[in-house]
């Protein structure tokens, strides 16, 4: 016998785990994205009736599938007016429809649903909240309070959508090859900023969704559809060495600790093996793209056993390819950072000051606290007081303002 | 499925007549209409006249109003359409990436509405 919590945390499992391959094996029946999550939906809401009371079924997978289905089935019935060929073809290809014992049996497809939900003609929010809830299996009540928005908001952005897919001409397919390179670029970016997304979120934000280890998830998904692709294998080992040291990341009341300081024990281990060997696997098949150089980057730092034997004249090296393949000050403060310790805070102000003349850096926050650090390194201790005054004026975030008051404290009372 | 691309574009940004870009210019759009009738998916595709001379006319209590000039003064206006029968939104947005105004205008890509 199992007892309906077995039954309902049975439930809740699949769907996490498989929503998104059930879903996209339902989609590949007919096509259309919605008829599938509602149908799926349906199965759902039966499963939990009749499991408790029947016991597991030997392939659940098996039975969301057939049951959702049988749904969709009655579904188009119902609603088929006799001159609707589109619902005729429709209930033609879902009565026609594979048998399945298992849904490992079943052509994957989700890299079609990926795609989908990433798809250039919706807007960017759009992409990541349907990839979210599509492939993910997120809830929508999730997603919106992962994103501090409100469920019906959220609810709605995602039914229009569904409607634009389905309407606007967006066929559940794979693209074509020529497409192909711009679409995965596409779809590593809508990963990249459900990740981000998850770091932004403060200490005090408990309840919210886990978007970083979601971004994980998927970056595994889509890495398992891709085996080839590097970029996508550079994304996931930047998200999991990026995510390796979030722990470490904030003391403990709330406060930002800069790499330098952080205690190294508080890395996750496991997280570092992994996405090195990713890493490692990238680097010795072909040139790394900016996802795989940063993540070898990150590498290098959590090799290190502290911060002073880190590889910093490689960790320069690398900076400087990424620069090549991506000119902004995000990689030009990161590698001013590191030359001041590869060589001096001397060469590394004097760098940043010559490559960045033409790159408005001066709007840019990170820029004047990096300089505020280089300088003060210098012993240039007024110029670093009034540069750690122009960053402080520059950023709203509690915790940033926090750390660069103390690091300007620090240089004042030298 | 049916697409209406709809090419936008500020009056007289483009190559004009009597310049050396006129001529290749004229000849890419020749050649995108020529490719579409070759492949099939040519319903139909026209320029327009400047919309100077628009004409803009509304029914209200009966009454019939006309107006000189568009629907909206806006910087960029609708310069031409394609109709192009074709298998769905990518090959869409393909064909609009081949209309020469979309290097300095606008092409927008709708879908025919379809009542069966």
């Amino acid at each position: 016998m199992h007892s309906s919590n077995q039954v309902e945390a049975q439930i809740t499992r699949l769907i996490r785990e498989d929503w998104g391959r059930l879903l996209a094996v339902l989609t590949g029946f007919g096509g259309d994205l919605t008829l599938a999550e509602d149908c799926l939906q349906d199965a759902v809401v039966a499963a939990l009736q009749a499991w408790p009371r029947d016991g597991l079924p030997k392939a659940p997978d098996a039975w969301l599938i057939a049951t959702a289905r049988r749904k969709a089935i009655d579904r188009l019935r119902r609603s088929r007016t006799a001159e609707n060929k589109a619902e005729a073809v429709a209930l033609w290809h879902w009565q026609h429809a594979p048998e399945a014992q298992e849904l490992q049996t079943l052509p994957d497809k989700r890299l079609e649903l990926i795609f989908t939900c990433c798809h250039p003609a919706l807007d960017q929010k759009s992409r990541v909240a349907l990839t979210l809830r599509a492939v993910g299996g997120l809830t929508t009540g999730e997603i919106a309070a992962a994103f501090v928005d409100k469920q019906d908001a959220m609810a709605a952005r995602l039914t229009r959508a569904k409607k634009k897919i389905a309407s606007a001409g967006i066929r559940f397919r794979l693209p074509d090859a020529e497409d192909l390179p711009d679409r995965i670029d596409g779809v590593l970016k809508v990963l990249y900023l459900i990740f981000n997304e998850g770091h932004r979120g403060s200490s005090d934000q408990l309840t919210r969704t886990d978007l970083a280890e979601e971004a994980i998830r998927l970056g595994r998904v889509l890495t398992a559809c891709l085996p080839h692709h590097l970029e996508a294998k550079g994304l996931l080992a930047l998200m999991l060495l990026t995510e390796a040291r979030r722990l470490a990341r904030k003391g403990p009341s709330g406060e930002f600790i800069p790499l330098e300081d952080q205690a190294r024990s508080r890395w996750d281990r496991g997280k570092i093996r992994e996405g090195r060997a990713l890493v490692e696997e990238v680097l010795s098949i072909g040139p790394p793209g900016p996802y795989a150089l940063q993540a070898a980057i990150s590498a290098l730092h959590a090799e290190a056993r502290d911060f002073a034997s880190t590889d910093w004249s490689q960790i320069v090296a690398l900076y400087d390819l990424l620069w090549t393949l991506q000119p902004n000050p995000v990689v030009l403060v990161n590698c001013a950072v590191a030359q001041s310790y590869a060589a001096d805070p001397k060469t590394a102000l004097a760098q940043l000051e010559a490559t960045g003349a033409g790159q408005h850096l001066q709007a840019y926050q990170p820029y004047h606290a990096c300089r505020a650090d280089l300088l003060a390194r210098q012993g240039r201790y007024e110029e670093a007081l009034s540069a750690y005054d122009r960053a402080i004026s520059m950023t709203e975030a509690p915790e940033e303002i926090a750390f660069l008051k103390t690091r300007r404290a620090a240089v004042e009372t030298r | 499925m049916q697409f209406m691309l709809l090419i936008y574009s500020q009056e007289g940004s483009g190559p004009q007549p009597g310049t050396d870009e006129f001529g290749p210019f004229i000849g890419a759009y020749m050649g995108f209409t020529q490719k579409m009738k070759d492949e099939g998916k040519l319903i139909s595709g026209e320029g327009l006249q400047p919309v100077a001379t628009a004409t803009t006319l509304s029914i209200r209590d009966g009454k019939t109003q006309t107006v000189d000039g568009p629907f909206a003064e806006t910087k960029e206006q609708l310069g031409g359409y394609y109709l192009l029968e074709l298998e769905d939104l990518d090959e869409a947005l393909k064909c609009a990436a081949e209309i020469p105004t979309a290097t300095y205008g606008r092409v927008e890509v709708r879908p025919v509405a379809v009542y069966d």
